[in-house]
């Protein structure tokens, strides 16, 4: 039987009838990312509220009672998971890897839509299971975001017993949803391109998404082993991660097991997650930049194998998370290392950024806004990254304040400017309204300065060595009182930052009732998702036939060409030259 | 460039010309390449768990029982190390065979034979599982070991024993299920305009499942 490229395949679409077929059971990769984005943002919402308590706690110690220390712990590790896993990876890969796969690509819906549709569905399983544990006795659990054992499961930690199960048991299931989201999205970009769509004339969102995914194949299985192995210890009495040890004065029964065992099984999982975040952004950005420039991006060839090599070093430098933990010299010096090389296709990529808007002709639009502010979040989180990849640097500065402050910029604040950056640029596509200006501006400053008002300081407060995760620091001689000043000052700072983002959701939900359709396009973006028969586009995307790709994603201004940009699927033969100009003198190289 | 020059000879160049090739990286059916990943995938899941195991193992404090006392069957009054494990391998290698045969008579368009080779190797599969659970009633039983303990030595050995090869059983017991369905689907005819693809790709997971049976097997049993 001779084998048919999916491309050239007869279109095989059902189209559902009923609400539920449509909405809710829906197998459109397109409902599939708008129910991941709203499930996503909703848990990202509850994380900052638990972010703004905790920063009560911190700038004013002493004066809210509804805050106790246990509940500040809770605070501090359901508002670290929520955001990493709940909110990023889901957004990001479930949410735009599942809208724009398909339409970037060139095909009708990701390649087995059922399958995409139980992603979302045990995803919304996990969300819930999750948020049970602040309903169940004890409460959730208080660990810290890396669950480190034996306090996970020791009593006296808050949440030692339903709190630890469900957040497991959660962060299980999350991870089935992802894998088949995720063999969905890898599948989909390898075997399902339209005619002409090489992998070097794919956008660089989809080169992030691509590569992030494949990454969280890898990395997430360690993290579901962990998590096994603990729900064992924690509830049949095993001792893979528990040592002999005393809780509360008792002998436990447990014996022989090596907590360290975790640690390199979750940072395993958990430096790879770094970049799950941080690719799909670094993809995202590069076409906000390239279309707002309104130039071609710098170097893609550079960028995409800088997302490649990243992708790949992110499985060696996971120790350096551990350099306090206790580890063989030698480790840490190999750890560093690896760390540091990982700077080099890093700086790359801003470079690219920085030089792709030298000469452009940018258009301060807000995803614009959003994306410039991303390169100066980036670079200070990762110029900092790189004090800490030192193992003496590390040594003094874990688990202060400083490595609070670092892991914020580059993979907090600067994915969730991405993230804002393309909910602006692809709103006008999603649901055919440009998103109010004015408010996206406001938005903009609020969030970008806001950030930096809490980030910066506390830097400062981190190389005093004010120690992260502490309920109160009380009287302490090494911490001057300017630090507590500073901490008051950054919480004022996170609670005007919340309320700027208040100015978002009022805004989407303004723009839907208030605004107007938009241009189709207004950005004059040339990728391929643009260019739909029908914008929003429909069921089966792109009507009888799918498009033919003949260049790259990224002809924006080319020299003699009447329009300031030549969308993918126009052949060389349909460019309108300006009179006088002959296309045969142009020395571009074909992509 | 002549004619000569742009058609492949080499594996790198097939390699090269595949993958900056439009439409797709592979030129075999999409189920076969999600298959391969989510394989991968679960490589690394086994692995991790060996990994953690050969950890846990030597960091215990106890001593590690010992292999050829623990999984010895009595026959005939005579310890004969091994003989149980040698029987559930031995089933388990030829289920595979039974899958490849299936394979290739899926590809001839036979069926019927397709059928019955699938619910042969669906057979030795669950009897596979079956002898599973009458060894681990003999270590629960017989033997007194458990995930959080064990009276001849480190507890790690039932913590890891038990896991390991429960998350093997349920991967084999998970692809009898699915040898099953599809083996019904053959025979339904639910696939005779789509091609039989996905006797492949079934067949794909079930050797896989017997790979990973190979190395639990050797860290387990001769280690």
């Amino acid at each position: 039987m001779t084998h048919i490229a999916v491309a050239d395949q007869e279109p095989e679409l059902h189209h559902p009838r009923t609400f539920i077929g449509k909405y809710i059971w829906s197998q459109d990769h397109k409902v599939i990312a708008i129910q991941y984005g709203c499930t996503a943002i909703f848990v990202g919402l509850i994380a900052l509220v638990l972010s703004v308590v905790m920063r009560l706690q911190l700038g004013f110690p002493d004066q809210f009672d509804f805050i106790n220390p246990n509940m500040y712990l809770q605070f501090v590790t359901m508002h670290g998971m929520i955001m990493v896993v709940y909110m990023l990876t889901a957004l990001l890969l479930g949410g735009f890897g599942n809208y724009l796969i398909p339409l970037m690509v060139g095909t009708r819906d990701m390649i087995f839509p059922y399958l995409n549709m139980l992603s979302f569905w045990f995803y919304f399983l996990s969300v819930l299971v999750l948020l049970a544990s602040f309903f169940v006795p004890g409460g959730p659990t208080g660990a810290g975001w890396t669950l480190y054992p034996p306090q996970s499961i020791l009593e006296g930690t808050p949440g030692s017993g339903l709190g630890i199960v469900l957040m497991l048991v959660s962060l299980a299931i999350f991870i089935i949803a992802f894998t088949m989201g995720g063999l969905n999205y890898v599948t989909t970009i390898l075997q399902a391109r339209t005619r002409g769509m090489t992998l070097m004339r794919m956008p660089l969102t989809i080169w992030g998404i691509f590569t992030a995914t494949i990454l969280g194949l890898f990395a997430f299985p360690a993290l579901l082993v962990s998590a096994i192995m603990m729900l064992f210890d924690g509830l049949l009495g095993t001792s893979f991660f528990m040592p002999a040890i005393v809780s509360l004065g008792e002998a436990t029964d447990f014996e022989g097991g090596s907590p360290i065992l975790f640690q390199h099984l979750f940072w395993f999982f958990g430096h790879p997650e770094v970049y799950i975040v941080a690719l799909p952004a670094f993809g995202m950005v590069s076409d906000v930049l390239s279309i707002h420039a309104r130039k071609n991006i710098f170097g893609y060839r550079m960028m995409v194998w800088a997302i490649v090599i990243i992708g790949g070093l992110s499985f060696v430098v996971w120790a350096h998370h551990m350099y306090v933990s206790g580890m063989n010299p030698y480790f840490g010096f190999f750890f560093a290392t690896t760390t540091l090389i990982i700077a080099v296709p890093t700086a790359i990529k801003v470079y690219n950024w920085v030089l792709t808007l030298w000469q452009g002709n940018i258009h301060l639009t807000v995803p614009m806004l959003f994306a410039i502010g991303f390169i100066f979040t980036f670079t200070h989180g990762g110029l900092s990254g790189l004090f800490l990849g030192n193992v003496v640097i590390d040594m003094p500065l874990s688990d202060t304040f400083f490595v609070v402050a670092h892991f914020h910029m580059v993979m907090g604040v600067s994915p969730i400017l991405v993230l804002y950056s393309a909910i602006y640029h692809w709103f006008p596509l999603v649901t055919g309204k440009q998103l109010n200006t004015r408010l996206g501006m406001i938005h903009f400053w609020g969030t970008f300065l806001g950030t930096y008002a809490i980030f910066l300081p506390m830097h400062y407060i981190g190389f005093l060595g004010v120690p992260r995760r502490y309920y109160a620091l009380g009287d302490t001689s090494f911490i001057p009182d300017s630090a507590h000043a500073l901490n008051a000052n950054m919480t004022i700072a996170v609670i005007i930052v919340a309320l700027f983002q208040l100015v978002f959701i009022f805004n989407l939900f303004w723009t839907m009732k208030r605004e107007p359709k938009s241009k189709i396009n207004p950005w004059g973006a040339a990728s391929l998702e643009w260019h739909t028969p029908e914008v929003p586009p429909g069921h089966g995307n792109w009507g009888k036939e799918l498009p033919t790709v003949h260049r790259w994603a990224y002809d924006y201004s080319v020299p003699g060409v009447v329009q300031d940009y030549i969308p993918q699927h126009v052949p060389d033969s349909d460019v309108v030259y300006e009179s006088g100009f002959d296309p045969s003198t142009s020395k571009r190289e074909p992509t | 460039m002549t004619e000569m020059n742009t058609r492949p000879k080499t594996y790198w160049q097939h390699m090269v010309v595949d993958w900056s090739a439009d439409k797709e990286a592979f030129k075999v059916n999409w189920g076969k390449v999600m298959m391969w990943l989510f394989l991968v995938g679960d490589t690394f899941i086994f692995s991790i768990f060996l990994i953690g195991y050969m950890n846990v193992r030597m960091s215990a404090t106890e001593a590690w029982p010992l292999t050829s006392e623990v999984f010895a069957l009595v026959v005939g009054g005579h310890h004969i190390p091994l003989l149980l494990i040698a029987i559930m391998t031995f089933i388990l290698i030829t289920s595979s065979g039974t899958m490849a045969m299936a394979v290739n008579t899926a590809y001839q368009g036979n069926k019927k034979a397709t059928f019955w080779l699938m619910v042969t190797t669906a057979i030795l599969g669950a009897s596979f599982v079956g002898l599973q659970a009458y060894e681990w009633t003999k270590l629960i039983v017989d033997e007194g070991i458990r995930p959080w303990g064990n009276p001849q030595g480190a507890a790690q050995f039932g913590a890891t024993f038990f896991m390991i090869t429960g998350f093997h059983g349920l991967h084999v017991t998970g692809g009898v299920i699915y040898l099953a369905v599809v083996a019904y689907k053959v025979k339904r005819g639910h696939y005779d305009k789509k091609g039989f693809q996905i006797v492949e790709i079934t067949g794909l997971y079930w050797h896989f499942v017997d790979l990973v049976w190979v190395f639990i097997f050797a860290f387990f049993y001769l280690w």
